[in-house]
C-alpha cells in the first residue's frame, strides 16, 4: 500500500528538509562536546568490567580520577598509563582502583605512541563487536527467522532468573522479541550495576550478567523452537552509550534508544542526552541492533487526536539523529502509538490513517507500534477487545514491531497466562487479516487521506518552526508530550565538557569504519527444528 | 439480605475463573483443576478450557457455583464521603467561601517514574473527558513530575503556602509505594507541619481505608476522576478554614 495515501510529497520533502537542519544544528554541539558516561563507554569498549570494592564499577573509577583531562578524552592518558605500567586495560584500571596508578596528562613525547596504540585498541574492540554481530548472523541463518511483524513483550519481575522461565514461555507462546524492563529509577543511576540480580521495582537491573543470562536463556528456546528470538533492553536514561557498549558485546538485538526521550520523560539535561545518544547509536549501529524510539510516550501525556502529529515530526528527528550516526534504515525502528481515545466516534479510522501515515514516511524502517495504554480500562475483557483493534491496525498498516497490549494493562505486571492470551490475540488478528491490507484501497478525500495529510502538515510547520528557534527552544516550550525543560536544568548536566582542540578518542573513526551491512537473513521459523511433528 | 453471584438465574451463584497451574498438560489435567476450584468450595465446577500454554504449564477456563452469598448492608468501612460537585460549583465554592485561589502542589515521589496518575489529574487536558486541576481558575495547581525526593515536594508546598499536597504512587511491586508514603508522612511529622496540608494520595492500589492508616487525610484508587479528587480537596480545605 505504498502511496496509498496519495500523500503531499511536497510536505514531506519540507518535514525532511526541516529535521535535516534540526539535527544538523545539534550535531555541531555533539561535535563540540563529551560527557562522563560517553568516556566510560569508551573504556567498556577497551573490554574493562567489574567493579571495586564498594560496588562503583571501574569505568567510573578511572573517570572520575581523570576527571580534570576529560576534555581531551580518556582515551590518550588511559592508554599511556597501560603503556607506561605495561599492563592491559583491565589490569590498568583494576590498578587505578587500588590506588596503584594515577592518570595524568600525557607530554608531547609520549602521545604518538599513546595514541597509535588507542587506534590499534579501538580497533580491537570494534572487531569484538563485529564477531558478536556475526555471530547473531550466523545463529539467524541457523536457527530460523520469525516472520513480521515480530511479536514483542515484555518480562518484568525483578528476578532475572524468573525472567527467563517467563521469557521462553512467552517465546513458546509465540514471542519473537523479550525486552527486559528495567527497575524503575535505572535511567538516572549514573553508573551501571554489576552481577547478576535478582530483586528489583517495576523491572529487573539492565547489567552485563543480566544480559548475559537471558541472552543464553533466549538462545535454548530459540533452538527448541527453530526460530531466533531477540532480546531488548534500554540504551537510555544516564548512561545510554555504556548500556549500548554492554548490549553490543551481550548480542541484543533491539534497544530502546530515543534521542529526546531521556530531556523529555525522566528530566535528563538536554545537553548531556544529545552527545549520549550519538555514541551510543553509533555502537548500535556497529553492532546490528534495531533502535526503538519512544514517541508513543508522547500520546501519554499529550492527548493522541490533537498532537498526533507531534510523533511524525519527532520521527523526522529520531530518523536525522539515527542516519547521523550510521544506523542503516532496517536499524531504525522508528516509534508511534494506539492511544486516541477509544471512546471517540471512529477511534480505529483515526489511528489507521495516523499508523499508515507513519508507514508511508518512512518505507524500509521497521516500524515499532505501540498498544493502548492510556485509556486501557480495569474491564480485562473490554482491554482485550481493544488490544485486538490495535493488532488489527497494525497489520493492516504494516507494522513491523509490535508490542503488545496485555488485558491486565495498568493493573499489575502482567501474568503468565495474560502474555498467552495477548499473544494468541495477536496471532489471531495477523493471521486473519495478512493480506487484507493488499485487498483495498483509501477512498480518495476520504477521511482516512484527509487526516493523514492534515497531520503531514502539521508536522511540516511543526518541525519548520523548530528549525527556526533551535531544538534546545523547542523543547524548553514544551513542543514535545507538552513537557517544558530548561536546557541547562535536568540532570547529569554536570557531566558535559566542551571539547579541547586535540580531544582524543579512536572509537568514533574506528565504530565507522568497514562497517558491516544488512540485516541477518534466515530460513522460516520450524524449518531447522528436525525430527518434531508439529511441536507441542 | 444475602446476595449471590447472578449468573442467568437469582441466586445461582455462578463465578467464571482464569488461572494457570505449573503442571504439564496430560491427561488429568482438567479434572486437577476441577478438584482444585472444588476445595475452594465451588460445586457444578465446568471446566470450558483446559490447554498448554507451555510445556509446564496449564492454563484454565473454569465455570464454578457457590452457596456463599453476602450481605451488602453488613459491609462497613472507612469510606471517602464526598459531596458530588461539578466544575463551576467547585470554582463557586472556592471563590466564596476562601476568598484566594486554592494552592495545590503534586508530585510522583521518590524512584517512582511513572507521571501517568498525578498527570490525569492535574495536567490542563485532565482525563476522561474532565479538566485536569490545572484548569480550575481557583486553583494554584502545580504539577511537580515524577521521582521528586520528599524533601523538595514538603520545600515547594512550603514556600507556596500549599494548602494541600498530591502524591501520586504507581509503582507497588514489593510495597516499594508503602516504604515511599510513609516517608513523606514521617517527614512532615518531623518537620512539625503535618497539620498545615490536606494530604492526599493516589494509585492503583490505594483505597481510603488504607491512605488514612497511612496517615494521609484522602486516598483515590483507580479510574478517580480529577473532578471528583477536586471536589473532596474544595470542600476539605473550605472546611478547615472556616474551623481555623
Amino acid at each position: 500500500m505504498n502511496d496509498a495515501l496519495r500523500l503531499n510529497g511536497a510536505l514531506v520533502d519540507r518535514a525532511r528538509a526541516a529535521a535535516d537542519a534540526i539535527a544538523d544544528d545539534i550535531q555541531q554541539h555533539i561535535d563540540e562536546h563529551t560527557t562522563d558516561t560517553t568516556e566510560r563507554a569508551t573504556l567498556r569498549l577497551l573490554g574493562i568490567a567489574g567493579v571495586n570494592e564498594i560496588d562503583v564499577p571501574l569505568v567510573n573509577v578511572v573517570v572520575e580520577q581523570g576527571r580534570e583531562l576529560l576534555s581531551g578524552g580518556i582515551m590518550r592518558p588511559f592508554v599511556d598509563l597501560m603503556l607506561r605500567a605495561g599492563k592491559s586495560a583491565q589490569q590498568a584500571a583494576e590498578g587505578v582502583a587500588a590506588g596503584e596508578l594515577a592518570l595524568a596528562e600525557v607530554p608531547g613525547e609520549r602521545r604518538a605512541a599513546a595514541e597509535a596504540r588507542a587506534e590499534e585498541l579501538a580497533r580491537e574492540g570494534v572487531a569484538r563487536i563485529d564477531a558478536v554481530r556475526r555471530r547473531r548472523n550466523e545463529l539467524v541463518a541457523q536457527t530460523g527467522e520469525a516472520v513480521k511483524p515480530y511479536v514483542y513483550v515484555i518480562v518484568a519481575t525483578g528476578n532475572i532468573y524468573e525472567d527467563a522461565v517467563q521469557a521462553k514461555a512467552a517465546a513458546r507462546a509465540g514471542a519473537d522479541v523479550i525486552a527486559v524492563i528495567r527497575t524503575t529509577a535505572q535511567s538516572l543511576l549514573d553508573y551501571v550495576p554489576y552481577g547478576e540480580t535478582t530483586e528489583g521495582f517495576g523491572g529487573t537491573y539492565a547489567t552485563q550478567e543480566n544480559f548475559r543470562l537471558m541472552r543464553a536463556a533466549l538462545d535454548d528456546v530459540g533452538a527448541e523452537l527453530g526460530r531466533y528470538v531477540r532480546l531488548c533492553n534500554y540504551a537510555s536514561g544516564l548512561c545510554m552509550p555504556e548500556i549500548a557498549t554492554m548490549g553490543a558485546l551481550e548480542r541484543l538485538d533491539m534497544m530502546l534508544n530515543d534521542s529526546m526521550y531521556g530531556i523529555i520523560f525522566r528530566n535528563i539535561n538536554m545537553e548531556r542526552t544529545f552527545v549520549d545518544q550519538y555514541l551510543s547509536r553509533l555502537i548500535n549501529a556497529r553492532a546490528g541492533i534495531i533502535i526503538n524510539t519512544g514517541e508513543d510516550n508522547y500520546l501519554t501525556t499529550a492527548d493522541a487526536f490533537e498532537k498526533g502529529f507531534t510523533v511524525v515530526s519527532s520521527d523526522f528527528i529520531n530518523e536525522a539523529f539515527a542516519l547521523r550516526a550510521n544506523l542503516e534504515p532496517w536499524q531504525i525502528g522508528l516509534g508511534h502509538a494506539f492511544e486516541i481515545d477509544p471512546a471517540k466516534p471512529d477511534q480505529v479510522v483515526y489511528q489507521i490513517a495516523d499508523a499508515q501515515l507513519v508507514r508511508e514516511l518512512f518505507p524500509g524502517y521497521p516500524l515499532k507500534y505501540m498498544p493502548p495504554t492510556k485509556y486501557m480500562p480495569g474491564d480485562i475483557f473490554h482491554g482485550h477487545i481493544i488490544d485486538g483493534m490495535f493488532n488489527f491496525t497494525g497489520i493492516f498498516t504494516g507494522q513491523e514491531i509490535m508490542l503488545l497490549g496485555m488485558p491486565t494493562e495498568a493493573l499489575h505486571t502482567p501474568l503468565l497466562q495474560d502474555r498467552y492470551l495477548s499473544i494468541k490475540n495477536a496471532k489471531y488478528v495477523f493471521e486473519a487479516c495478512r493480506d487484507l491490507a493488499s485487498e483495498v484501497t483509501f477512498k480518495p478525500g476520504g477521511m482516512i487521506e484527509r487526516r493523514a495529510n492534515e497531520q503531514l502538515q502539521k508536522a511540516a510547520e511543526q518541525l519548520e518552526e523548530v528549525r527556526e528557534i533551535g531544538l534546545f527552544e523547542a523543547l524548553s516550550r514544551g513542543m514535545f508530550a507538552d513537557v517544558k525543560r530548561d536546557p541547562k536544568g535536568g540532570r547529569g548536566g554536570e557531566g558535559v565538557f566542551h571539547i579541547a582542540a586535540d580531544y582524543f578518542n579512536p572509537f568514533f573513526a574506528a565504530l565507522r569504519e568497514g562497517r558491516l551491512s544488512g540485516a541477518p537473513v534466515g530460513p522460516p521459523p520450524g524449518a531447522s527444528v528436525s525430527g518434531e511433528e508439529g511441536g507441542h | 439480605m444475602l446476595v449471590r453471584p447472578y449468573g442467568d438465574t437469582r441466586d445461582d451463584g455462578v463465578i467464571q475463573f482464569s488461572f494457570t497451574l505449573p503442571i504439564a498438560y496430560s491427561i488429568k489435567a482438567a479434572d486437577v483443576g476441577k478438584q482444585f476450584l472444588e476445595r475452594l468450595g465451588f460445586h457444578t465446577v465446568g471446566i470450558a478450557e483446559c490447554k498448554a500454554i507451555d510445556p509446564e504449564y496449564t492454563f484454565y477456563v473454569a465455570y464454578g457455583r457457590t452457596d456463599s452469598g453476602i450481605d451488602p448492608d453488613a459491609v462497613k468501612g472507612d469510606y471517602l464521603e464526598v459531596e458530588e460537585m461539578d466544575y463551576y460549583s467547585i470554582n463557586a465554592l472556592i471563590k466564596e467561601k476562601l476568598g484566594r485561589k486554592l494552592s495545590v502542589v503534586g508530585a510522583a515521589i521518590e524512584s517512582d517514574a511513572h507521571t501517568v496518575g498525578i498527570d490525569a489529574i492535574m495536567n490542563m487536558k485532565g482525563f476522561a473527558g474532565n479538566y485536569g486541576l490545572e484548569r480550575y481558575p481557583e486553583m494554584d495547581a502545580l504539577n511537580l513530575g515524577s521521582q521528586i525526593p520528599c524533601a523538595q515536594l514538603l520545600k515547594t508546598a512550603l514556600e507556596r503556602d500549599a494548602d494541600a499536597i498530591l502524591v501520586s504512587q504507581i509503582v507497588t511491586q514489593k510495597n516499594i509505594h508503602v516504604q515511599h508514603l510513609t516517608q513523606l508522612i514521617e517527614l512532615l511529622e518531623a518537620e512539625g507541619v503535618r497539620e498545615r496540608f490536606v494530604i492526599v494520595v493516589g494509585g492503583p492500589r490505594i483505597n481510603n481505608a488504607f491512605a488514612k492508616e497511612l496517615g494521609y487525610d484522602a486516598g483515590f484508587g483507580p479510574r478517580t476522576t480529577p473532578l471528583e479528587v477536586a471536589a473532596f480537596l474544595a470542600q476539605e480545605v473550605v472546611r478547615r478554614h472556616e474551623e481555623a
